[in-house]
């Protein structure tokens, strides 16, 4: 039979599946290496952390030095606070910046937003907090939750504001027609309509937002400070999971050693159902679409 | 192929050098007669996009509650022209304006008047239909009024009500209204998108390509509803269906590169035009 010339020969064959073999084995092992850190993180929280945490964890404050047991119920309280404080800042500078840069300002303006809200999103954090403790701490006379709350809300600000715009940007054209050809002023039309209709995106840009916040540290050095006992009163240093375990894993003790693996496994817990939502809302949305 | 006589394409490119494109006054055949309301009476009115001029010095009377249909070629500017009737030309940023443009007397772009007002007297239905995604049936219907400040749960319901009848919608939504509005068919989510604009009590209707993504049988619904309207409502609508624009409507307007060319009673425009560009486009030999 007269070879083909669209067969290769046979050594060509073989070279040519070696070469497939071995680019495709170097690309499984680069996706493994991505994924890897992720299940590095989760197995030594577990593995230090997980016979730490007990019903004590949650519901006690933290022991005198020298007493062994104690829990991080004040921390877990405060990291929820400032959240929950940051957000007020946050969320409506972020997404009223966002609407701004989605429906209002000129090609010139946005250019320059986009521009700042990119920088701002490089900011080191430790930054934030030297911006928040020269605004607040310092005339204030001493650290609070207020100081801590508005250095993790600017740090959401540009966050929340980009992907804001992005939503907004997706929602197509014709709705805004529809709602203008009603006689609805141009304000209720992107207000309400525009807005309702990106909804679950705005909130899922809020909730990375959040995640990303959560495990930040260095904007709380000084300005929360950190607390042992519980904070009523917000104009107090007040106590959060990611200063907590900051202040035990540099201490000499075991036992706080633990406690700090154990606050880890926690925040890393709730960073995690943070990200968990905002795939459950991003599904979705794109069913709805 | 090139057996063929005359390709269309060849035809079309070549039309604009052969005819004559000065306007056309002696359509004043077709002008209604001066017992007869008139909803819009446009003069002298031409649109620049930039500095490309989209419509020339067009001067039209469209009478009230008939259905008074614009056709011509893509491109020649009727879409502009019924966007201009309720300032929704305006979204384009760079666009200019000259001429005068009444709607029952009122000037459309006197000092002072707010886009916002006017589109509540002048409703407009789009091409694809677009109910609120997140408004149910009902929702989408009442939004307008919503927005503007109704809030008596008596009247909204009586509206509801009324416009989803006009709108021939409603003994099939009528145990459903709380679904969403984008549960509903093709032919189904533009009567709501009419029932919508209704609700808002408008006194004119502008419909742009209200059929052009609907199935011959939503079609006739649809068309079948402008018949009725007309009893109320003054109706404007622009089409690419000449078929279209001979059942359902009494006037045509005919459009052609920024320009109108003949207007008249449908039934003269489509058997005995007056002008060779119209007899050429409505027998379907161009455009």
């Amino acid at each position: 039979m007269e070879a083909s010339p669209y067969l290769p020969s046979e050594n060509f064959a073989r070279w040519r599946k070696v070469k497939s073999t071995a680019v495709t084995a170097v690309l499984v092992v680069c996706a493994l290496a991505v994924i890897a850190p992720l299940f590095l993180v989760i197995y030594f929280l577990l593995v230090n952390g997980a016979s730490s945490i007990d019903m004590n964890f949650f519901t006690q404050l933290p022991k005198p030095t020298g007493e062994s047991g104690g829990g991080m119920a004040n921390a877990i309280v405060g990291t929820i606070t400032l959240l929950a404080m940051a957000s007020i800042i946050g969320v409506p500078l972020g997404v009223f910046g966002g609407i701004y840069l989605a429906e209002y300002g000129s090609d010139r303006a946005n250019d320059w937003l986009r521009f700042a809200a990119d920088v701002l999103n490089g900011v080191p954090s430790i930054v934030w907090g030297m911006v928040a403790w020269l605004m607040l701490v310092v005339p204030l006379k001493g650290f609070s939750a207020y100081a801590g709350s508005v250095a993790l809300g600017l740090m959401m600000v540009p966050l929340v504001m980009r992907t804001t715009e992005e939503v907004l940007v997706l929602v197509p054209q014709s709705y805004r027609e529809a709602a203008l050809a009603l006689g609805v002023a141009r304000w209720k039309v992107i207000m309400i309509i525009v807005v309702r209709t990106a909804l679950k995106g705005i909130a899922t840009g809020v909730i990375v937002a959040l995640a990303r916040i959560a495990g930040e540290t260095a904007p709380l050095l000084f300005t929360a400070l950190g607390n042992n006992f519980w904070n009523h009163n917000l104009k107090e240093p007040i106590a959060a999971l990611p200063l907590q375990i900051y202040a035990y894993a540099i201490s000499p003790y075991d036992d706080w050693h633990r406690q700090a693996w154990a606050g880890a496994l926690v925040l890393m817990a709730l960073i995690l159902a943070l990200n968990i939502l905002v795939r459950v809302l991003s599904r979705d949305r794109n069913q709805q679409n | 192929m090139s057996s063929l006589p005359e390709a269309p394409a060849a035809r079309q490119a070549s039309e604009p050098a052969r005819v004559s494109l000065t306007p056309q006054p002696a359509a004043a055949a077709g002008l209604p007669v001066e017992s007869e309301e008139v909803a819009f009476d446009i003069r002298n009115f031409s649109l620049w996009y930039g500095a490309r001029q989209a419509l020339m010095d067009v001067t039209i009377k469209i009478p009230a509650r008939k259905v008074t249909a614009i056709i011509g070629p893509s491109g020649c500017g009727k879409s502009t022209f019924l966007r201009a009737l309720n300032r929704m030309h305006e979204l384009t940023p760079g666009t200019r304006l000259e001429g005068s443009l009444r709607h029952f007397g009122q000037d459309l772009y006197g000092p002072g008047v707010e886009a916002v007002a006017i589109r509540r007297r002048v409703g407009m239905v789009f091409q694809k239909s677009n109910p609120f995604p997140t408004m149910s049936i009902a929702e989408n219907v009442l939004v307008g009024l919503r927005l503007n400040g109704v809030r008596d749960k008596a009247v909204l319901q009586e509206r509801l009500e009324k416009s989803l009848h006009m709108a021939a919608l409603w003994d099939e939504v009528k145990d459903h209204l709380n679904r969403p509005g984008t549960s509903l068919s093709g032919g189904q989510q533009q009567r709501l998108c009419i029932a919508r604009s209704l609700a808002v009590q408008p006194q004119t209707l502008l419909m742009d390509e209200p059929c052009s993504a609907l199935d011959p049988l939503a079609t006739a619904k649809i068309e079948e509803l402008i018949q009725t309207l007309r009893q109320d409502y003054t109706v404007v609508i622009v089409t690419h269906n000449m078929q279209q624009a001979a059942r359902c409507s009494d006037r045509t307007a005919f459009f052609y590169m920024g320009r109108l060319i003949e207007y008249g009673n449908t039934r003269n425009m489509f058997t005995n035009p007056s002008n060779p560009q119209t007899e050429a486009y409505v027998s379907g030999r161009f455009g």
